[in-house]
């Protein structure tokens, strides 16, 4: 089957949905021209209806046979809670992409990719590029309980996987950073780490990584706008020295992030977000029990 | 119209148009500008003198027949005004309004020193709201197929402007927008106050009857790249703008509360941000906005931060007032509505509280020195003069270099040293063969009539390689 990628017809149906967990759903969207062109690390931007906001989404997975391409959301705000209240069928209104720059796959020798939350969806393209490059693949998984772990499967697929939970109801109960803390104690060899999920996961990730000199890479998920370049709402400061996370990034090396300035500048819309979720949920009947 | 003023009469009073009160406008995000009604259009355009050496017409960038269609005007037959612009530009709505006037067609109407010039940007505009209105608008013809296929990078005046050139003459042109909107800098940049988005709409829907193809989402250099394109289309224009900010190059410029002039208006302009949280893009201002230029992007993103409600706007510019690049109708405007300028000041210092947001600016007094490279007087920073504004948000509009996306992903493509796409003067040809390229990314941060003749020009070249068996 061909995909005429210069036709507008059909584009952003959402020919499957799937819920992983009562707050995240899967969406396979049809986007031919994103399907033929994306690589592990790549993100797209997604706007759900008119007056609806851009916002990024990384590529879990992608079918240039079948001309879509694979997201997983988690219901955040109005926004994402409204995505995922999309049925099969519906269409998002936009899809922009592939955006970024890819992560360039080499042979490290191991890599050891730490996931935390959905971060685990967006961990999972790259772990399973670094594999087929010939890699060996350890997992750290991290959620705050066991409902909120997804891909686990597909993730132990690749490799050797470690899970950790908040509050213990699955794996070892504690924190990312205590799996890889083990991991270098019993002098396990570690060519590169590979992280994403919130941001202060991320950070201490670089931090326990850095007295080993383990080169370690974050994937940034600053506030973004247009995603192409042209606005600088989505700087971080790497190595001194602002970057654009949409175009230079999203992955950097964590070693050389300012993850405190990207923690505040994040938390710009805070009160505008709260009020927009608040005004959403009071107009709709919540369906995944937020509330 | 009974009682019609008699053509030529260049002595009745020169008319500017009706405007919003400024009371009123700033609380509203309207056109500023309410234009002509018949009456004054056709009273206007009686003052016409019907030159036949036509000094306005040869300073108009797309050549405009002038005194033709200020006649049709006069005569009130606004279907053929229209379809006399429509000869050598699709764009009147659009140009009529954002166009400086002062320093084209009217700076050469032979009125100007006696009695002011014709008002042709105001009769330019009436013309096309009329028609669009009245429903008096047909798309021009096209010439028959030529199998030919053009692809255009960017969907901003430039690229406009060659897509309907090229589709006249027969060739099939696909538009590709990064965004979720066409226009480019008509829809996330110019306010809607100075041009209302249905103006935009209506002029890219033009284009579309006609069967010009328009594809959003697609970054053209991540998504597509220039090589691809090339492998499907005869031949590639890249408009693809100078949409890159510049940074202030202050410390503090990653606190929270400051922006890029691009990142602040897109906000406004593309996501609606002020009709939040009917809309979903928030926005954050504060009580205190400063603004950073002094061109006319610095007067759209000081006049839309007064929209939002803010105690007060403070434009810094580093010279005088007698130096700023705004035209002088936005400056005037921005000080009614209220924003105060704040001039040889200079930002040096941005300050955040605890949470990382922005508080306050440590600025500078400046003095004028010698004149520069670019033939203004230099700005000289005054030892001693250090003072704090303080500030809840901070729009830095400084200047645009060119988008480096395609720049970065298309090997080959010759750029000078600020990332500008390099092409021969006059056939806007690139380096590589059958792609050419015009607008902001070859000028950096120009206008847009300028890109939209560098559109002209371009398609008038591309047309003759098509033509001449050429282009792949």
């Amino acid at each position: 089957m061909s995909h005429d990628i210069y036709s507008s017809e059909g584009l952003y149906r959402i020919v499957e949905k799937t819920d992983l967990s009562p707050t995240v759903s899967k969406h396979v969207i049809y986007a031919p021209l994103i399907a033929v062109k994306a690589k592990a690390g790549h993100f797209v931007i997604l706007r759900s209806r008119e007056g609806g906001e851009r916002i990024p989404v990384t590529l879990v997975d992608w079918s240039p046979e079948n001309g879509t391409v694979t997201v997983i959301i988690q219901s955040i705000g109005k926004s994402t809670t409204e995505m995922n209240a999309f049925k099969q069928g519906e269409s998002f209104l936009d899809v922009a992409g592939p955006l970024g720059t890819p992560v360039e796959i080499k042979n490290w020798g191991t890599v050891l990719g730490v996931g935390g939350g959905v971060g685990i969806a967006e961990l999972y393209p790259i772990a399973r590029a670094f594999k087929e490059a010939g890699n060996e693949v350890v997992s750290i998984l991290g959620a705050r309980s066991k409902d909120l772990l997804i891909l686990q499967d597909e993730m132990a697929s690749l490799g050797r996987v470690l899970v950790t939970t908040d509050d213990g109801s699955a794996g070892r109960k504690g924190l990312v950073t205590d799996a890889m803390k083990e991991l270098y104690a019993a002098g396990e060899k570690i060519d590169a780490i590979f992280t994403i999920g919130p941001i202060v996961m991320m950070k201490f990730v670089a931090e326990a990584s850095r007295p080993h000199g383990t080169p370690t890479f974050a994937s940034l998920n600053p506030i973004m706008l247009d995603g192409t370049g042209m606005c600088g709402g989505c700087r971080v400061e790497i190595a001194g020295k602002p970057k654009f996370a949409c175009v230079d990034g999203p992955m950097f090396d964590a070693h050389q992030t300012n993850f405190d300035q990207l923690t505040k500048r994040t938390a710009a819309y805070r009160e505008s977000e709260k009020e927009s979720l608040e005004r959403y949920t009071k107009d709709h009947k919540c369906r995944i029990g937020l509330h | 119209m009974e009682n019609k003023p008699k053509k030529p009469t260049p002595s009745l009073k020169h008319n500017l148009g009706r405007h919003q009160d400024p009371a009123a406008r700033r609380g509203n995000y309207d056109e500023v500008a309410l234009g002509f009604n018949l009456e004054e259009a056709v009273t206007e355009a009686a003052r016409c003198l019907g030159c036949k050496t036509k000094p306005c017409e040869l300073a108009c960038p797309v050549n405009i027949k002038i005194p033709e269609f200020v006649d049709l005007v006069y005569k009130e037959d606004l279907g053929a005004a229209a379809s006399k612009i429509f000869e050598t530009s699709l764009f009147p709505a659009i140009c009529g309004r954002v166009c400086p006037q002062e320093t084209y067609c009217e700076l050469h109407c032979v009125l100007r020193e006696k009695f002011g010039p014709v008002s042709i940007g105001r009769l330019e505009r009436f013309t096309a709201d009329y028609a669009r209105k009245n429903g008096l608008i047909t798309p021009p013809p096209c010439a028959p197929d030529t199998g030919k296929k053009v692809a255009c990078v960017g969907s901003g005046p430039a690229s406009l402007a060659v897509a309907a050139e090229l589709r006249k003459l027969g060739h099939a042109v696909t538009v590709f927008e990064a965004l979720h909107e066409f226009g480019g800098v008509l829809s996330y940049g110019i306010p809607t106050f100075r041009l209302p988005r249905e103006v935009v709409r209506f002029e890219v829907d033009m284009l579309r009857k006609m069967g010009v193809r328009f594809l959003k989402n697609v970054l053209v250099g991540k998504a597509l790249t220039i090589e691809e394109l090339k492998k499907d289309f005869d031949a590639v224009y890249i408009g693809s703008g100078a949409g890159l900010p510049s940074p202030l190059g202050a410390a503090g410029e990653g606190l929270a509360g400051v922006y890029s002039s691009n990142e602040f208006l897109t906000r406004v302009n593309l996501m609606g941000a002020h009709k939040f949280p009917e809309n979903d893009t928030p926005y954050y201002i504060g009580k205190r906005v400063v603004v950073v230029g002094g061109g006319n992007t610095a007067m759209d993103s000081a006049r839309c931060a007064m929209r939002l409600g803010p105690e007060s706007v403070t434009l810094l510019y580093r010279r005088t007032r007698a130096e700023l690049p705004a035209r002088a109708e936005e400056v005037e405007n921005a000080l009614e509505e209220g924003v105060k300028l704040e001039f040889l000041t200079a930002p040096v210092q941005l300050e955040g509280d605890e949470r990382g947001r922005l508080k306050r600016v440590k600025c500078i007094r400046m003095e004028l020195g010698l004149p520069d490279a670019s033939g203004r007087r230099r700005p000289v920073p005054q030892d001693n003069t250090e003072f704090y504004l303080e500030a809840d948000s901070l729009v830095v509009a400084i200047g645009q270099g060119p988008n480096p996306v395609i720049q970065q992903t298309t090997p080959g493509l010759a750029t000078n040293k600020w990332g500008g796409i390099i092409v021969e003067e006059g056939t806007a040809k690139t380096s590589l063969d059958g792609i050419y390229a015009g607008g902001d990314v070859v000028r950096g941060g120009a206008t847009v009539l300028l890109a939209m003749k560098d559109g002209k020009a371009a398609a008038r070249a591309m047309h003759e390689k098509l033509s001449s068996g050429g282009g792949k």
